[in-house]
């Protein structure tokens, strides 16, 4: 318990415990399995060849360190903060998902798996899944809700291109936490020769943990690059979460710098008190997917249909150690709508020439806000976490009006 | 402390033969058709009852039984109303084992505590919780074990030899052998491999063991019958089930028969097959 006074960066503990959230909370059949990965992850992690090898297709293949970008309009434009966007957008395939799975692949090919599962909601996960796949000869199943297969087109075809097999999960509401369910459920059946990687900071211990290691190359560099251009720690930063592990990325490496206020925001849909994908602030401590987190939920404990306008977003859960960040004070939760979010999308399209995913621009829609409540000299770095290619056909539909979100 | 279940199996050993073990999930299509069905259940030879608590997300079940919880929770059903069904069950039926079966986090939304009160004053014996591996104990099957009812723990092909002690540790009543890595409802093990696999678990547990997974006709009902304490059918019942229901997914008049049909039918396969020596 002291180390906890101590640190927000100790967690998990061996039974993969962020606070009360977190575990393993999973069917047999897959217990002996997440055993082994958790070996063979620990194994890694200390390996300097390991280590090697990633930082050698971060730089070459995935092409980081990624920029830290001063955007300059944009805090004209907002009056305040001096804002900041971490470009992970500019990533090989388009967002930071590849930085998890790049790790992911590498452990794979160290327990001598052949065929990789994924689960995607934008699809964003899915393409990096598919894309390390094809570099590395190894056989890609991709469980996709048929909802966002209809929103997400340009990425299901991306997918195919790069040699996945992409399948539309048709149970449940067809969303991504269908899909996440489904790749489960070829998990349990092909245990024996498949590695499932999850897209989050979310699924049984050690998932959490090493998706967030995996990510939190973002904020040491955001440390690093800070540091070479303002010489000081940035002062806040802001990134969307849907599972969260863009944002955790980002926010692990300061969590223990206590003038870092951090800021995550969550997808609130038609509003908090209709639809929505807020976890946090509209659900409450539940298990689900292998985990206990908080999860929108009924009174009986059944698992509420979320809603985004982004499909990265619309999952009605969240990755634990957010739950325990949550709950521990140290990261403050916010959301936004999805009007906000297209007002946000349009704003960075038109001010930076940059278009953000829909998921990104989330983040950007309480930069507004809260940009122009701090000084001038307050450094605010907002995670740009994916570019919006693919979802100009969506955004394009709805601002003709043929289309509601 | 002897539960129902132990009680069962002691009178099936004296009687030289294995189990059945009908799955059905409570509350398909509703609540009326599915207290007719689980009370219809003993006299076509079933001999233990797994009930299904109906949950949205329910990873490790197959198309059918999915489907047949979404079915339950249109029709309303809740954990409450599943505790309510055993409870009218048990006004007819005080020696019928009835175990429940289903996810977590109803329950830990419910309130673990309550539940087990409710669930032992209700009349459940053990309870099958999938996404609770021996890692997670503490949550539910210690509190469960005090409480007096038994938890019945999965064993599966990746559950090994160095494994299976913890696995076994909590566990009581029975346990339940899932013959493949899979879903509920997939193709079935071949039976000596199921042979081989129960007396593997048996050097390790005097517990009796059940096998379930694949099993849809009397001919491999027996075959399993004949190499484990009891045979698990849940599939095959609810398949027949859903093809009862009329365009709307509604209960007809002819619903229930169809499913007790089958029971005695598979009830016949398990009573035709000789127990295996211990």
């Amino acid at each position: 318990m002291n180390s906890r006074l101590n640190s927000f960066r100790s967690g998990p503990d061996e039974r993969g415990h962020f606070g009360m959230f977190g575990g393993r909370f999973v069917a047999e059949t897959l217990m002996p399995l997440i055993l082994d990965l958790e070996k063979a992850y620990a194994d890694a992690k200390n390996d300097p060849a390991f280590q090697r090898e990633m930082a050698g297709y971060r730089k070459d293949y995935i092409g980081r360190p990624s920029p830290l970008y001063f955007a300059q309009r944009l805090t004209e434009h907002l009056g305040g903060a001096k804002v900041y966007l971490k470009r992970e957008e500019l990533n090989h395939t388009g967002s930071h998902k590849v930085n998890n799975v790049l790790g992911q692949i590498l452990v794979a090919r160290r327990m001598g798996k052949k065929r990789i599962i994924a689960e995607t909601g934008a699809g964003q996960h899915g393409v990096a899944t598919a894309t390390l796949c094809a570099r590395f000869g190894l056989d890609c199943v991709v469980y996709m809700g048929a909802v966002d297969v209809a929103r997400q087109e340009p990425n299901v075809i991306r997918m195919e291109m790069l040699g996945a097999k992409v399948v539309p999960v048709q149970s449940g509401t067809r969303t991504l936490k269908d899909a996440m369910n489904e790749a489960l459920r070829d998990w349990v059946t092909n245990v024996h020769d498949t590695f499932y990687c999850i897209g989050t900071v979310a699924g049984p211990h050690p998932y959490p943990m090493m998706v967030r290691d995996f990510q939190s190359v973002i904020g040491d560099e955001t440390r690093q690059q800070m540091q070479e251009a303002e010489g000081r720690l940035p002062d806040s930063l802001i990134a969307c979460i849907g599972g969260g592990s863009n944002a955790m990325g980002l926010f692990h490496p300061f969590l223990d710098d206590s003038s870092v206020e951090i800021f995550g925001v969550e997808a609130a849909g038609h509003g908090l008190d209709k639809l929505h994908a807020a976890s946090l602030t509209g659900g409450r401590p539940g298990v689900l997917h292998g985990n206990r987190t908080y999860l929108l939920m009924n009174d009986d404990g059944q698992i509420q249909d979320a809603h985004s306008i982004s499909a990265g977003l619309d999952y009605p859960g969240i990755g634990p150690e957010h739950s325990w960040l949550h709950e521990t004070g140290r990261v403050k939760y916010l959301s936004a709508t999805d009007e906000e979010a297209l007002s946000a999308f349009q704003l960075l399209s038109r001010l930076e020439g940059i278009i953000p995913a829909l998921e990104s621009a989330h983040a950007i829609a309480r930069v507004m806000d809260l940009a122009p409540q701090r000084p001038k000299n307050h450094l605010m770095v907002v995670n740009l976490s994916g570019r919006g290619d693919k979802d100009v056909p969506q955004v394009g539909d709805i601002l003709k009006g043929r289309k509601k979100t | 402390m002897t539960t129902r279940i132990d009680t069962r199996f002691a009178e099936l050993q004296t009687q030289g033969r294995s189990a059945f073990v009908t799955y059905v999930m409570g509350g398909d299509p509703d609540m009326a058709t599915s207290l007719d069905l689980i009370k219809a259940l003993p006299k076509a030879g079933a001999d233990i009852i797994e009930l299904g608590m109906a949950f949205t997300d329910p990873m490790a079940d197959g198309p059918a039984i999915q489907a047949a919880g979404l079915r339950a929770l249109k029709a309303g059903m809740t954990l409450k109303k599943t505790l309510d069904l055993v409870r009218a069950f048990r006004k007819d039926d005080n020696a019928t084992p009835i175990v429940l079966m289903g996810y977590y986090n109803p329950i830990y939304i419910y309130g673990v505590d309550r539940f087990l009160a409710d669930a032992k004053t209700a009349g459940v014996d053990g309870l099958i919780i999938v996404d609770l591996p021996p890692e997670e104990d503490s949550e539910l099957c210690i509190p469960a074990m005090k409480a007096g009812l038994n938890f019945i723990r999965l064993a599966t092909p990746t559950t090994d030899d160095k494994r299976l002690p913890a696995v076994l540790a909590n566990t009581s009543g029975f346990v339940y052998y899932v013959s493949i890595t899979g879903i509920t409802g997939s193709a079935a093990a071949d039976s000596s491999a199921v042979g081989t696999a129960v007396a593997r678990i048996k050097r390790h547990t005097p517990l009796p063991v059940c096998v379930g997974f694949g099993i849809r006709t009397p001919e491999a009902a027996q075959a399993i019958a004949e190499r484990a304490n009891g045979a698990v059918v849940g599939t095959a019942l609810v398949d027949v089930l859903a093809k009862s229901l009329d365009a709307e997914g509604k209960a007809t008049a002819k619903t229930v028969g169809a499913v007790v049909d089958l029971v005695a039918s598979l009830a016949g396969g398990v009573r035709s097959a000789r127990q295996a020596a211990e």
